[in-house]
């Protein structure tokens, strides 16, 4: 008998259930992305949480925590200086609900059946969120603290009038297209490594599947490949999460000091 | 050549792009090495520029791979 056509589909695990109420007539229903949100929001609450006792000398957990808040106070401080710190609460937000959301999106629960783990950092909505507000920042503390003077973020000092006609157009449109590239980059590499994982996954099914023997070697390959690249991506979620803070904090620098 | 094998080879085709963003990412890492060997004292002080050169390499890469996956499954 031979194995049935295996049809895959990599991307049905970025659609979007209701799981209360319903989408149509009415934007507010309880999607499984909300409830991965608050599962992301719940985790993070308990590490904070655990973290927060204020000891005089840390036990591991409280060192887990300030090695965190620390490692973005330091960012933030050689990449803005001083002022730096007073964005820290933002990037910090940023930066452990893109590293929960990403891991929690690579955990394993599929193992359980019905529950399966949604990547809500997969959905371009709420990185662009995410993005369009540190976007939002640097507009509002640029205008803030130089008024009109922010517009010379797009003309470099001691240029000839020449270059300017060229270099200012360019400058304006790299800058509006930060929140768009800060978004899509999140978006599109957690997007390909869930597609790499599952069309590898579906090798291994209808590797078993198949006849002969070549079935299982390919099984087999396919389930070693797996393991690293679940490896990779649990490194590119880190990444991930590290260079949309950098970025975030390197924009604030234009705002706080230009150039 | 009809509309599905013509998008499959166009897919294909953007893929190229993911490839090249490699070849990137291998150059990044690769001159940080070379020059952190040489000088092992100024390397740490550079890990934000190495990953802002990754970030940039990489999200040519992935907007290919983007692209790519808009014409795999336009309709």
């Amino acid at each position: 008998m031979a194995a049935e056509e295996a049809t895959i589909d990599p991307m049905h695990q970025f659609q979007i259930d209701t799981l209360w109420g319903s989408l149509d007539g009415s934007p507010f229903a309880f999607t499984n992305s909300a409830l991965w949100m608050l599962v992301v929001l719940g985790t993070i609450y308990a590490f904070m949480i655990g973290g927060m006792k204020r000891q005089l000398v840390p036990g591991r957990w409280q060192a887990a925590v300030e090695g965190v808040t620390g490692f973005i106070t330091s960012m933030l401080s050689t990449n803005v200086g001083p002022e730096g710190r007073r964005y820290v609460p933002w990037v910090f937000t940023v930066f452990m609900f893109i590293l929960v959301a990403n891991l929690m999106g690579m955990m394993p629960f599929g193992v359980i059946p019905g529950v399966h783990p949604f990547t809500v950092t997969s959905q371009f909505t709420v990185t662009g969120v995410m993005a369009l507000i540190s976007f939002g920042i640097v507009l509002a503390v640029g205008f803030w603290k130089h008024g009109f003077h922010f517009f010379s973020l797009f003309v470099p000092a001691n240029t000839p009038f020449v270059l300017k006609l060229l270099i200012v157009p360019i400058e304006f449109v790299s800058f509006m297209v930060r929140p768009f590239s800060l978004a899509l980059r999140l978006f599109v590499a957690m997007i390909a490594g869930h597609i790499l994982v599952k069309v590898f996954g579906s090798f291994i099914v209808s590797g078993l599947n198949a006849e002969g023997m070549m079935g299982p070697a390919v099984s087999l390959l396919s389930f070693v490949f797996i393991v690293g690249v679940s490896a990779l991506e649990l490194l590119v979620c880190a990444i991930q999460a590290y260079v949309f803070a950098l970025l975030t904090s390197l924009y604030i620098n234009d705002a706080v000091n230009l150039h | 050549m009809d509309f599905a094998s013509a998008q499959v080879i166009g897919a294909g085709l953007a893929a190229i792009g993911v490839g090249a963003a490699a070849i990137g990412v291998g150059h990044v890492f690769g001159s940080f090495l070379e020059s952190a060997i040489r000088n092992p004292a100024a390397a740490d002080g550079q890990q934000g520029r190495l990953f802002i050169g990754f970030a940039a390499a990489e999200l040519l890469g992935l907007i290919a791979f983007a692209v790519a996956m808009i014409i795999l499954y336009a309709r």
